[in-house]
């Protein structure tokens, strides 16, 4: 991910003596950027990660084996990455939407109704795939841009404008289903949370491009710049000429397109529109990817690349609880306790303390 | 006044990674003396306070409260020892009553409870010492910044003090108010205290103190009898260098060009509760001084110009066309700019680098969807780096890094790079130290130079009266005058702002 460069700028400590001055015009070098990478919140969900790998292996040496099977790679790690997708959609959505200091309840709920609208779609003999899947996600963008306008131009509180889809959505997606659960039979639309391309997910591979465009888009755009802008201080912001309203809304409606594609992606996965059970929580799990991610809730500056690190941390942890046998009920505790440690290590305060402890220790 | 010294510090060192802060500084204060603590920013000063006041631990040297040796490890073991601090933002809560504030973090009371008689008489005692006149049951918020300050004053005078530690406590205060403190000041002198008086106005060196020391790059200068350093030398002393120059140079301002079209004319101005059938006019080449007590509507008038209030009436005209702006961004559109008055709220974005600050109004300006190429931001902040003199590592540090006088200067260089025509300046010289003062007025003449329409905001006469080729008096969000060439003194300004009467102290 092209993060490195923000990741370092972030973690360069205030009042360092002053770095040897660099060639005009040249973006640093390669030793800077490794210790930027060390320096870089990635590095501790990466590790975290690493660590469940590490606990599945000691328990079963054959859980990353892949194998090969009608020319598709098969195997937990490749399960892993499929179900990963659509918490990584949500959670770049919700980086954009955290870094302008807002926050979107409204996804999990998001993900139902784009779901019902979507075989609704199909149970009403639509055939083109293009047509399901724009009508799914102009239903998000729709909703997203609600969202937007309640917060950006209305003054709403984030949390209470998009706690109102969070509730209503679900009773949203019960009336288009007319409370029913919707059986899916269409093989294209199957397809996308289900196939593979070039032998991967194709699921995967979707967020993984969705990802490298906003990455690209941000950094042709002037958006990162508003969004950190806007999240950093708005009442400057706006003062400088920064379109602050029109920057907030359209991160809403980006975090709406986004829980139109989850919503597509779970819905083929499963082959079933439940307006009930679809996207559940999965707004929390978004939440929790970014900001296991590195980026601070209160806004301003982000890391896209963290938020996918974080979604593929929370999946890995879910399937780990699974293959170690933890009861569903009670999963959610070791999962809670991974994030709240994840998180520990990424505060700068509780390093300081680790550092102090170490460093008293080391001369005794 | 006795010549025991009350607080003495010697050899004081402080270093931080990369930066000596402070090396080997003595510093003395007399009990009942005000003493001056002077210095550009980056010269000590806050450093020496902090370490004076727990914040910082010391490197080197030693601090003796009364002869007796302290080392306080945080702002309430100095505030055990004797040692009272009021900051220049007021660190009191807005929400909650007068004696609430003062009683916080001692209250009176027992197992939680509080004892409210107690307490309100306990803040009655406090505010009567210095004689302020103040209901307790106020909330806080709805008090004037002045009057809140004394609240703060008094609540860190309540416990025994023997040392005021006051930082900066002016900047936000008017004329009347700062008379008011001042008179405080000389009370609790008379009452043996000793006054440590941390500010950037000279003026008020001179009307209250009795001793100043100097400090420059992290060393002491001298410390010297306020009777006896003249303002000149002071300065000197303060910089380093000779300042003669400035004051030569403050008459070219008043030329008026006779030639000079109106860019932005502005009629009838009305709004609800900030300014009131305002004519105002900003011609290209000339600085429109905007000057008036604080309240008077200069800000108000700068926030409706640039369309961040709506108007309720009146006209604007931008180039002889009717204008209707209604965000800063179309203000920008239309080549204006504006420095608002509040840095830290209105002006920096405190976690982006000082690239990111210098490009984001041209960012804006020139819209979102293709961002400055990378090759050409770094080329923008290297030029206003250089020509402004700003001083950082380089472009890429948090700009909430830089001192209040760079971060002054990085938003002017956010408004330089969009090329304005029309450019607000509101108190651009507040809170900063007298170098990067001088600097920001040679930028407004540069300016005027280059034909760009100035309006120029300050509460400080004096500047007004430097920069300006013509003024406009706001008295009560009113238009109360406007000068030009000559008529352009500080006597005459002040008798406009006061009202036709001219105030004498």
């Amino acid at each position: 991910m092209s993060d490195d460069a923000a990741g370092e700028r972030r973690s360069a400590p205030a009042g360092q003596p002053p770095a040897p001055p660099r060639a005009a015009g040249k973006i640093s070098g390669p030793a800077p950027a490794r210790r930027g990478f060390f320096r870089s919140p990635v590095l501790w969900p990466i590790a975290g990660i690493l660590l469940l790998v590490v606990v599945n292996l000691l328990r079963d040496p054959t859980f990353l084996k892949v194998t090969i099977f009608e020319r598709h790679f098969f195997g937990v790690p490749i399960d892993l990455l499929n179900h990963s997708a659509p918490i990584m959609v949500l959670a770049l959505g919700m980086t954009l939407v955290i870094a302008t200091g807002g926050i979107d309840l409204s996804v999990g709920s998001l993900v139902a109704i784009t779901g019902a609208v979507a075989a609704m779609a199909m149970a009403r003999g639509v055939e083109s795939l293009p047509l399901i899947v724009a009508a799914a996600l102009g239903c998000g963008a729709l909703a997203g841009a609600i969202n937007g306008v309640l917060v950006a131009y209305a003054g709403v509180q984030p949390i209470v404008a998009t706690l109102i889809f969070m509730v209503a959505g679900r009773g949203i997606a019960q009336s288009l289903t007319g409370g029913n659960v919707i059986l899916i039979k269409h093989p294209a639309f199957e397809f996308l949370g289900n196939g593979f391309f070039l032998a991967l997910p194709f699921s995967a591979l979707l967020a993984a491009a969705l990802y490298g465009v906003a990455q690209l888009g941000l950094r042709r755009t002037a958006g990162r710049l508003f969004i950190e802008a806007v999240g950093d201080n708005p009442v400057a912001s706006r003062f400088a000429g920064v379109p602050a309203a029109r920057t907030t809304c359209l991160v809403y409606i980006v975090s709406g397109i986004c829980a139109g594609i989850a919503g597509v992606l779970v819905a083929s996965n499963i082959r079933t529109a439940d307006p009930l059970q679809a996207g559940q929580n999965m707004e929390l799990d978004a939440i929790f990817a970014v900001v296991v991610g590195g980026t601070a809730l209160t806004g301003g500056r982000f890391l896209l690349s963290g938020s996918f690190v974080g979604a593929l941390l929370l999946q890995t942890l879910t399937v780990t609880m699974l293959f170690v046998g933890v009861k569903p009920e009670v999963a959610t505790v070791p999962k809670a306790l991974l994030i709240l440690l994840v998180c520990l290590l990424q505060s700068e305060r509780t390093r300081g303390w680790l550092r102090g402890l170490f460093a008293r220790r080391a001369p005794a | 006044m006795s010549d025991q010294p009350l607080l003495t510090m010697r050899g004081i060192g402080k270093r931080f990674p990369g930066v000596v802060a402070l090396d080997g500084v003595d510093f003395a204060v007399r009990a009942g003396e005000i003493h001056a603590l002077l210095g550009e920013n980056g010269a000590g000063k806050s450093t020496l306070i902090k370490v004076l006041t727990g914040v910082h631990e010391p490197d080197a040297g030693e601090v003796r409260l009364d002869g007796k040796l302290i080392r306080p490890a945080s702002p309430k073991e100095a505030e055990r020892a004797g040692i009272s601090t009021v900051y220049q933002e007021v660190n009191l809560i807005p929400s909650l009553s007068v004696a609430e504030n003062i009683a916080l973090g001692r209250q009176p009371g027992k197992f939680g409870f509080l004892h409210w008689p107690a307490l309100r008489r306990h803040a009655r005692e406090a505010l009567a010492r210095l004689e302020i006149a103040c209901d307790v049951d106020a909330e806080l918020g709805t008090l004037s910044v002045a009057l809140q300050q004394m609240v703060a004053i008094a609540r860190a005078l309540d416990l025994n003090a023997r040392l005021l530690v006051l930082d900066e406590p002016t900047a936000s205060l008017d004329e009347k108010e700062i008379a008011e403190l001042f008179a405080i000041m000389r009370r609790l002198r008379g009452q043996g205290m000793g006054v440590v008086f941390v500010t950037h106005f000279l003026e008020q060196v001179y009307a209250v103190t009795d001793r100043i020391t100097v400090l420059r790059n992290g060393a002491l200068v001298g410390e010297y009898p306020t009777a006896e350093l003249p303002r000149l030398q002071l300065v000197a002393k303060m910089l380093g260098r000779d300042l003669a120059e400035t004051a030569a140079q403050a008459e070219a301002a008043h030329a008026v060009h006779a030639a000079a079209s109106p860019l932005l004319v502005a009629r009838g101005l009305e709004r609800k509760g900030a300014i009131r059938a305002l004519d105002l006019e900003a011609r290209r080449g000339e600085v429109t001084g905007l000057a008036g007590l604080l309240g008077s509507g200069r800000t108000e008038t700068a926030r409706v110009l640039f369309g961040i209030d709506r108007r309720d009436g009146g006209t604007i005209a931008l180039r002889g066309r009717e204008v209707r702006l209604h965000s800063p961004h179309e203000a920008i559109a239309h080549g204006m700019a504006f420095s608002s008055e509040d840095r830290k709220v209105e002006g920096i974005l405190p976690n982006l680098s000082v690239r990111e600050n210098l490009i984001v109004a041209l960012q804006a300006k020139r819209g979102g969807w293709r961002a400055l190429r990378r090759e050409e931001q770094e080329k923008l902040c290297g030029h206003y780096i250089a020509a402004l003199r700003i001083k950082t590592a380089d472009a890429e540090v948090p700009v909430k890094n830089l001192s209040g006088g760079n971060q002054q200067k990085v938003l002017l260089a956010r408004w330089l790079a969009t090329q304005p025509e029309l450019i607000i300046l509101d108190e651009p010289t507040r809170g900063i130290d007298v170098g990067a003062k001088a600097e920001i007025e040679q930028i407004v003449a540069k300016l005027r130079a280059d034909g760009v329409a100035v309006i120029f905001i300050s509460s400080e006469i004096e500047e007004i009266v430097r920069n300006s080729s013509r003024v406009v008096v706001l008295r009560e969000r009113r238009k109360a005058g406007e000068f030009s060439g000559a008529d352009i003194n500080t006597p005459r300004l002040m008798q406009a702002m006061a009202g036709g009467h001219a105030r004498h102290e």
